[in-house]
Formats: structure tokens, sequence, C-alpha cells
């Protein structure tokens, strides 16, 4: 119930209100303006290298090697890209790098997400120390087998070919896929599998006809870190192949000496016109999948 | 093959208090077989997966500590094979290069670390403290992780130039520097040139790894101390800081061991120039480039016991932690 004085009282007041909020939201913006610097100064940080290597690809050479430095490309060319893309060596980089990261990643889902489901459904003796096996294969450190693998891999015959990086590489992507295909087998619900068994399939039919459709997020996380993971090694594939025509994208980008670049000057328009042609499809599938992939990364490592 | 399971346990217990004996036999005979069963089945699934491990680690893990006792070489025919017991080793201790590399790696890792971590710990609390574009700002942060550290080696590489660079030409017009810097050929500053790539590179992992931590502590524990007018200084060092520490130290040890074992860097920037290298990188060098097969194994195996000393490091810290 209001009376007429009441009213005329908040009308007087509505103003000064108003006035008064205004003033505790400029302090407020005003108090949180380092706040806000700070975030835009890690934006920042994050990103202009990445900038840097957009402009500089887009930028032709003449512009490329003078001072002062340009910022914004003032005539922007798609040489680099065309130079990049039309080079034989790394045209069969990119294949190399797709088929090696491809056939690593299938491999490592199709048997991780068999153990995965041992390890997740089942209750054994040794199951544990497995799983702590597992674990510690995922840290294990590379460089303290570089020697052993390459003996071996010259005994077998696979220097110098992209089955020595497909074996090699089973090493970090087996036990992390392993590990969170787990993660993810443990979390689903019992009475599914138990339906299953109740219909009388078997263990493998109620394994790929029921648990592997149900962990697909899970393969999908999965897969994703064990590409991204091989498809960046650099310390066997340096070490493991040795003509270009076996050079996956890493080992090709840091050997890349251009077309049509002089000897002198290294082609940095053309080799940052490669990185931004190799990040864009990771950062495009990253940006997509963040959260398959935060999935992933906390099952390996806080849980861990 | 192998006992009954903690769980089946439990069920004959549960059972035995039944009195109908003749039921609980056969129920638990019947456990039993399904048991195995299960049991048998889960080896075998779980054989491809042993099966490469053995092959792809174990096996090599063992075969270059059976290298390091010899001198092999990878170029047969040089000189044959044979057992020089510890000579390897002894040559590890006194050689200086492979001292100098053991430096670099572990100034390279406290510094890395450190920074990463008080980094990522910032953008972490940042980002957790629920601004707008908070969604974004995670996506944003993984994308470094995903590009390939040889990428952003060369990225980095560019825009150090001493002539071309990016990073010369700013500072000198920020009136921070007066005269271009050789960031990575000069001695002084090599070091942390590479460091600011890895910073630049993996403070948003730490900082994600740090903010799902962050993400589980409940807020009303922050509600409450705003309530009791706890500044949020010491709401920081005594609600946030205990409570994230599992987090904190599983994120330490997964950055320390990245850390000691880096190559990609340091080889995109230095190749095997002597004085900036690491342990990975001058291990490779001897393995692949001198083809000294013997030796590298016993580097290898000093490389391994140097990562391991820092894990049980971390782990008795962890120990002393929770008393």
């Amino acid at each position: 119930m209001s009376t007429v004085a009441e009213r005329a009282l908040r009308a007087e007041a509505r103003p000064r209100i108003r006035r008064r909020v205004r003033r505790r939201r400029v302090r407020r913006f005003v108090r949180r303006l380092p706040f806000y610097a700070l975030i835009a100064l890690i934006f920042f940080y994050a990103v202009f290298p990445f900038y840097w290597a957009i402009r500089s690809a887009f930028t032709p050479d003449g512009d490329l090697f003078r001072t002062p430095v340009q910022y914004v490309p003032t005539d922007p060319t798609l040489t680099n890209f065309r130079e990049v893309l039309s080079s034989g060596e790394f045209q069969r980089a990119l294949l190399n790098s797709t088929i090696v990261a491809g056939s690593v990643t299938l491999m490592a889902l199709a048997i991780g997400a068999l153990a995965g489901y041992a390890l997740g459904r089942f209750r054994f003796r040794g199951r544990s120390a497995t799983l702590y096996l597992m674990l510690s294969m995922t840290t294990f450190p590379q460089i303290a087998i570089l020697g052993a693998l390459y003996t071996m891999i010259n005994r077998f015959g696979l220097f110098n070919s992209l089955g020595a990086l497909i074996f090699s590489y089973m090493i970090f992507t087996l036990p992390f896929t392993v590990w969170v295909l787990t993660s993810f087998m443990r979390a689903l619900p019992r009475d599914l599998e138990e339906a299953a068994y109740v219909d009388g399939a078997s263990p493998l039919q109620t394994f790929y006809r029921v648990m592997l459709p149900l962990v697909a997020p899970g393969l999908v996380t999965a897969g994703l870190l064990a590409f991204i993971a091989a498809w960046n090694e650099f310390l066997y594939a340096l070490s493991f192949t040795q003509t270009t025509d076996k050079h996956t994208v890493p080992v090709a980008i840091t050997t890349f000496t251009g077309k049509s670049g002089s000897t002198f000057q290294i082609p940095w328009g053309q080799i940052m016109a490669a990185t931004v042609v190799v990040t864009l499809p990771l950062i495009v599938a990253t940006l997509v999948l963040q959260r398959r992939i935060l999935a992933g990364l906390t099952a390996g490592a806080v849980k861990g | 093959m192998g006992a009954p399971a903690p769980i089946l346990l439990h069920v004959d217990e549960t059972m035995s208090t039944i009195q109908a004996s003749a039921g609980r036999r056969r129920t638990r005979r019947r456990g039993t077989r399904l048991q195995r069963r299960q049991t048998r089945l889960a080896w075998m699934m779980l054989a491809p997966a042993l099966a490469v491990v053995a092959f792809v680690a174990i096996y090599p893990l063992g075969q270059t500590i059976y290298q390091s006792f010899t001198n092999q070489q990878f170029l047969a025919g040089i000189e044959p094979t044979r057992f020089v017991g510890l000579e390897n080793y002894r040559e590890v201790v006194r050689d200086s290069f492979f001292r100098d590399a053991v430096v670099v790696t572990i100034k390279f890792t406290v510094i890395t670390v450190l920074f990463e971590f008080v980094l990522g710990m910032i953008i972490a609390l940042v980002v957790n403290s629920g601004f707008k574009g908070r969604g974004v700002m995670r996506a944003v942060m993984l994308v470094p992780w995903a590009i390939p550290t040889v990428i952003s080696a060369q990225m980095w590489k560019w825009m150090y130039d001493d002539v071309f660079g990016v990073l010369n030409d700013g500072l000198m017009r920020l009136h921070i520097i007066s005269e271009p810097v050789a960031w990575i050929s000069q001695p002084s500053t090599a070091l942390w040139a590479v460091a600011a790539v890895d910073i630049w590179k993996t403070t948003p992992f730490v900082a994600l790894l740090l903010l799902a931590g962050l993400q589980v502590i409940p807020s009303e524990l922050y509600e409450a101390a705003d309530v009791d007018g706890v500044s949020k200084w010491h709401q920081f060092w005594r609600i946030t800081m205990p409570l994230l520490q599992p987090a904190i130290l599983v994120t330490l040890i997964f950055r320390t061991l990245d850390a000691l074992r880096v190559f990609d860097i340091f080889y995109v920037f230095f190749g095997s120039r002597l004085d900036t290298q690491t342990m990975a990188v001058y291990d490779q060098n001897t393995i692949v480039s001198i083809g000294d097969v013997g030796y590298g194994a016993a580097v290898s195996v000093a490389i391994f016991l140097i990562i391991g000393l820092f894990v049980v490091i971390y782990v008795t810290f962890m120990r002393v932690e929770q008393q």
C-alpha cells in the first residue's frame, strides 16, 4: 500500500539512486582496471607470436628483410603460401605426418580400447600394477631409449622409413591412451553391461556392441591427444629418418630451405607460411574440441 | 588363474552368514568360475597393450642398460663390440661437456618451471574469477599447447632475429634497448631466450591444470571467509593454496619431468652448440651423429637417474607435506 506522498518521495529519490549506482559502477570499473589490463596483457602475450607469423607469411620478401620493421604488411601477398604449398618437400612432409600420426592414432586406439575395457571394467589381480605401469610409461623419458631403439630399428631394416616412426611413437601414445580410456570406461554405468550379459551377449560382443559406442567421446579425446602428440614429435623423427622424402612436418620445418630463397638468407616468409598452414588445422581442431581435450588432459594429469 | 578379487571375497563373506550351506557352495563355485573366466579375458584384452609396451619400452630400456656397459658403435666393423665394464660411466662422470649440459638443463628447468607456475597461477586465478569471455579465454589458452614445439620455436626464432626481428625493433621503439641485441647467439641471453619460448608455450597449459584444481574448491569456503571479513590475500594463502596443493604438485612434477628432457627448442635454436646444449641434445648427438651407441647409452642411463632423482625429491616432499 503506497500513499501519494510515498510515491512522490520515491520519484524524487530515483535519480539520486541512479546516480549513485552509476558512480558505483564507474568506481568498480576503475578498481578493476588493473585486472582488465592484466587480461589484455595475457591475451597479447598469447596471441602476438601468431599474429607475427601470419603477418610475416603475407609480407613479400622485399619488405620482410628491411628495417624499420613493418607491423602490418602494406602490400600483402600470397607468394609465400603458393611457394610453400607447391614445394614437393613440404607436400611430402604433410603426407608423411598424416600417415604416421593417423596410423599411430588408430593403433593406439584399437589396442588401448581393449586394454582400457579390461582395466576399467574387470577386477583381477595385477590390475592396479598394470595401471601403475601404464602411468609410469606416460612420463617415460624418450631420450633414455633412443640408442636402443636406434639399433633395434636398424636391425629390423626400418631405418629411414615411416614404419620406424609408427613403431617408436607407440611408446608415448599407447600408455596415455590406455590411461584415458580406462578412466572413461570406469565412468560408465554397470547396468548397460549387465543388461547385455542378461541378453546373452558374450563379453567381447558387449565390448564392441555396447561399451565401445558409449565411450565414443573418450575415443575422440584419446585419439585427438594421440594424434597431436604424434604430429608434433621431433626427436625420433629427426633421429630415425634421413632423406627429405621421409621427413615429417616438424623436421621439414627446421630444414626447410625454400624453393627460390637465396642460400644466404633463411626464407622466413615461406617458413612462416608453412607454420600457418600447419598450425591452422590444429587451432581449429582445438577450439572445436576444447572440452574433449580438457577432459582427456585432466583425466591424464589431475587424477593421476 | 589368480585368486578371487576383493569384491568376490566380500560376496562370500555376506554369503557365509546365510545358513543354507549347499546353496552357498554352488553360488561360490559359479562365481569363481565366472571370475576366472573374466580374469582370463581381461589378460587377453590386455595382452596386445602389454606386448607393445614390453617391446617398445621395457626391452629397449634393458637394452640401453646393457649397451651402456659395452663400447658398441653404430657403424659395426669399426671395432668389434665388447664388454667394457664401468668404463663408460667413469667417462660420463669426467665428461665436462655432459656436466655443462646438465647445468644448462637444470637452469632451464628451474627458470621455466618457476615462471610457468607463477604466471600459470595468475592466469588460472584470473580465469577462475569469472569475467565475461572466460570461455573464449580458456579455448585460446589451449592453442599454444596444441601447436608443435618446433613450430613455436621457429616463430620465436624469427622474432628474435637480430636484424629484422620484431623484438629488437619493438624494444628499440619503446627505448628499452638502444641497439639490436643478438638474443640467441649471445651467451648471456641465449638461455633466457629459449626459456621465454617454453614459458610462452607451456604457461597456458599449466594454467589449465591449475584451473581444473581451482574449480573443485567449494565456493562456500570463500563465502564464509567473506562473511568473517578475511581479506582476499589471506583467503588465497589459507584456502586456495592448501586445497590446491595436490593439483600444484602434480603440475610441478609433470612440468619438471618435461623440462628435464627438453630437446626440440634447444635443437632448433642452437643445433649442438656446445655451451647451450641440454642433456637430451648431447645424448642425441652422441648416439645419432657420432654413432657412439655404448657411451650414449651410459649418458641415457645418467639422464634417467637424474630425472629419477627429481621424482624422488618431489615424492618425499609430498609425503612430508601430507604428514
